[in-house]
């Protein structure tokens, strides 16, 4: 009967219902797309790492995992890279952030695909003029490209040469010399991608490299892959921290409100089920039970709007942006979630379990 | 009188209004017999809608002794007091006072689950039912209903749980003449036929005609039966 009087409640006011559930959905949809797109950035990554096929990467000194930029490697240690035992092939690349996350990567074209097997071209072909630029699929999606396509970066008119499948090494392609020579840093690049003759000896290439390059970051690929993480992005876990900080405290206000304002409405009701000789909790019973229906229902339109969100960022911003769905933070989502909603029905809830019945009966 | 079931002696009630204190009851001592139908008539301020609460078991008294079917309310606790409404009073207030979210039916099933008696068969009930004629209304919103429908329906829940006493207030103040006597009717039935202890407080000296006994009450004091 608790129930029933519950749902009829709920049903009897569906604008403030279906408003609070809506208020409770966007704060865990706000929660599970950041935590997705962080995910989403990350695996993206970590698929392009794995995409170039090498088995050891070698780092400038002091750099961290996601440093998009910088070239302080000398490329002739590529060809150093290449005579040590056990090395098959070495490819030296270099990045350059041209906003945001987007960032342009500068590749031996030639030594890339011996290691690779190269890009899978979807539309046109390889760079062929010094203008001539490679995008993979989302980007060009983002960006309305087509082969043959003028786009402006770095204060440069390229033409795009070519539409290439995306989880590979990066999503902006020009020949290597081309991007030293724009950003000033002839012969340097940022990092060096290494394939062994043999995956059983890549701890050995490791070791040898790191006895031999002091100081620069010397990795097996699913070391460096592993470092790809929420915690070994600077920020990121806090970033985090602070968006779910601030969905529950939009719960919190949303359902406080709500409950406050249902509370006064039915003040008169409240004290009808206390002339009944419902108790103290009874009465904050109902109420707790009413916002953990709507952080529920919230929590279930929360996971469904991640969906379109997920829809919007890959239809809008591919090239930019990546959200994975996440099933483990459902759970996680919805706990914060209904935890904000009873905290917030808490004062609510308190207020009216201390309404003495005879003014409540008198309540107009 | 014989086996009283309410037992009134020096009741007093005092109100505190900003920095006032307003005295509400003055003395009252009464008593009620088990089956009786007793009228309470006053003006506004006069102190009956206050007895009514005391007895009802809604607020306590400042002073004085209040026993209601062999219980001191002057001495529980909010919490007993809560408890007694469960079970030993039953409510029909002028303004019906139904839940608009639940149909007639769970108006009134309302209040057996609050007493916890949800599942305790009563054959009883569906003979009150057939006499408050509204068995074919109850699956009906109080907004749907008729005043005079909405009033029975308030009476059915307020003896679902077989009350000792049934305590109404201006039960046909909101209600047109032919309602009014539908009312009163259902409430003389139940007294008649069921035994049922009713206290009515009224300003209708038609109303108040239906019970057995009338006492009067002014500026907190019952001031005679006629």
């Amino acid at each position: 009967m608790t129930n029933k009087l519950v749902v009829e409640n709920l049903r009897f006011r569906p604008v403030r219902t279906a408003l609070s559930v809506l208020a409770i959905g966007i704060e865990v949809v706000m929660i599970l797309t950041i935590v997705g797109i962080s995910r989403g950035m990350i695996v993206d990554s970590q698929r392009r790492m794995r995409g170039v096929g090498a088995d050891v990467l070698v780092r400038p000194p002091g750099t961290s995992a996601i440093s998009l930029s910088s070239a302080p490697i000398p490329e002739k240690m590529v060809d150093f890279i290449e005579r040590q035992p056990h090395v098959a092939s070495a490819v030296g690349t270099m990045n350059h952030p041209v906003g945001g996350v987007t960032v342009v990567t500068g590749v031996d074209l030639a030594r890339f695909t011996r290691m690779s097997g190269g890009f899978r071209y979807l539309k046109g072909g390889p760079p062929r003029q010094p203008n001539d630029l490679v995008v993979d699929r989302y980007y060009a999606q983002q960006k309305k490209l087509h082969a043959g396509s003028m786009v402006e970066l770095m204060n440069r008119q390229w033409r795009v040469s070519g539409i290439i499948e995306e989880g590979k090494l990066t999503r902006l392609v020009v020949p290597i010399q081309i991007l030293q020579d724009l950003t000033s840093n002839p012969g340097k690049i940022s990092q060096i991608f290494v394939k062994v003759d043999n995956p059983a000896n890549t701890d050995e290439v490791v070791l040898e490299l790191k006895s031999k390059l002091k100081d620069y970051q010397v990795y097996s690929m699913e070391e460096f892959v592993s470092l790809l993480s929420v915690d070994h992005v600077p920020g990121l876990a806090e970033f985090i921290g602070v968006i779910i900080g601030l969905s529950i405290v939009v719960g919190f206000l949303v359902v406080f409100l709500s409950m406050y304002t249902a509370v006064l409405e039915r003040t008169r009701e409240i004290g009808i089920l206390k002339a009944l000789g419902a108790s103290p909790s009874f009465i904050i019973g109902i109420l707790m039970r009413e916002t953990s229906v709507l952080a529920i229902a919230g929590s279930l339109i929360g996971i469904a709007l991640s969906y379109g969100t997920r829809w919007l960022i890959m239809t809008l911003v591919p090239g930019s942006l990546s959200q994975y769905i996440v099933p483990d933070w459902w759970p996680i989502a919805g706990g914060i979630a209904l935890a904000g909603a009873l905290l917030g029905s808490a004062y609510p809830g308190w207020r009216a379990a201390r309404q003495d019945p005879i003014e409540a009966l008198s309540y107009e | 009188m014989s086996d009283p079931i309410i037992q009134v002696r020096g009741l007093r009630k005092v109100y505190r209004v900003g920095d006032v204190d307003v005295e509400a009851l003055r003395g009252v001592t009464l008593e009620v017999g088990r089956g009786e139908f007793l009228c309470v008539v006053g003006p506004s301020g006069s102190g009956k809608s206050t007895l009514f609460h005391i007895l009802g078991g809604l607020t306590g008294a400042t002073a004085g002794e209040v026993i209601v079917d062999g219980r001191d309310l002057s001495k529980i606790s909010d919490a007993e007091r809560t408890e007694m409404r469960k079970r030993l009073v039953g409510f029909v207030f002028q303004k019906y006072n139904l839940l608009p979210t639940l149909s007639a039916a769970d108006n009134i099933a309302i209040a057996r689950h609050i007493a916890g008696r949800d599942r305790i068969a009563d054959p009883r009930f569906t003979e009150v039912l057939g006499l408050l004629g509204i068995g074919h209304r109850l699956d009906h919103k109080p907004r749907a209903l008729s005043g005079g429908e909405q009033q029975r329906v308030a009476i059915a829940r307020a003896i679902v749980n077989n009350p000792a006493i049934l305590l109404a207030d201006e039960p046909t103040g909101n209600l047109d003449s032919k309602n009014s006597e539908a009312v009163l009717g259902v409430l003389r039935d139940l007294n008649e036929r069921l035994g049922q202890t009713i206290l009515m407080i009224t300003h209708d000296a038609h109303v108040a005609s239906y019970g057995h006994r009338i006492v009067h009450m002014l500026d907190g004091e019952i001031v005679g039966t006629p």
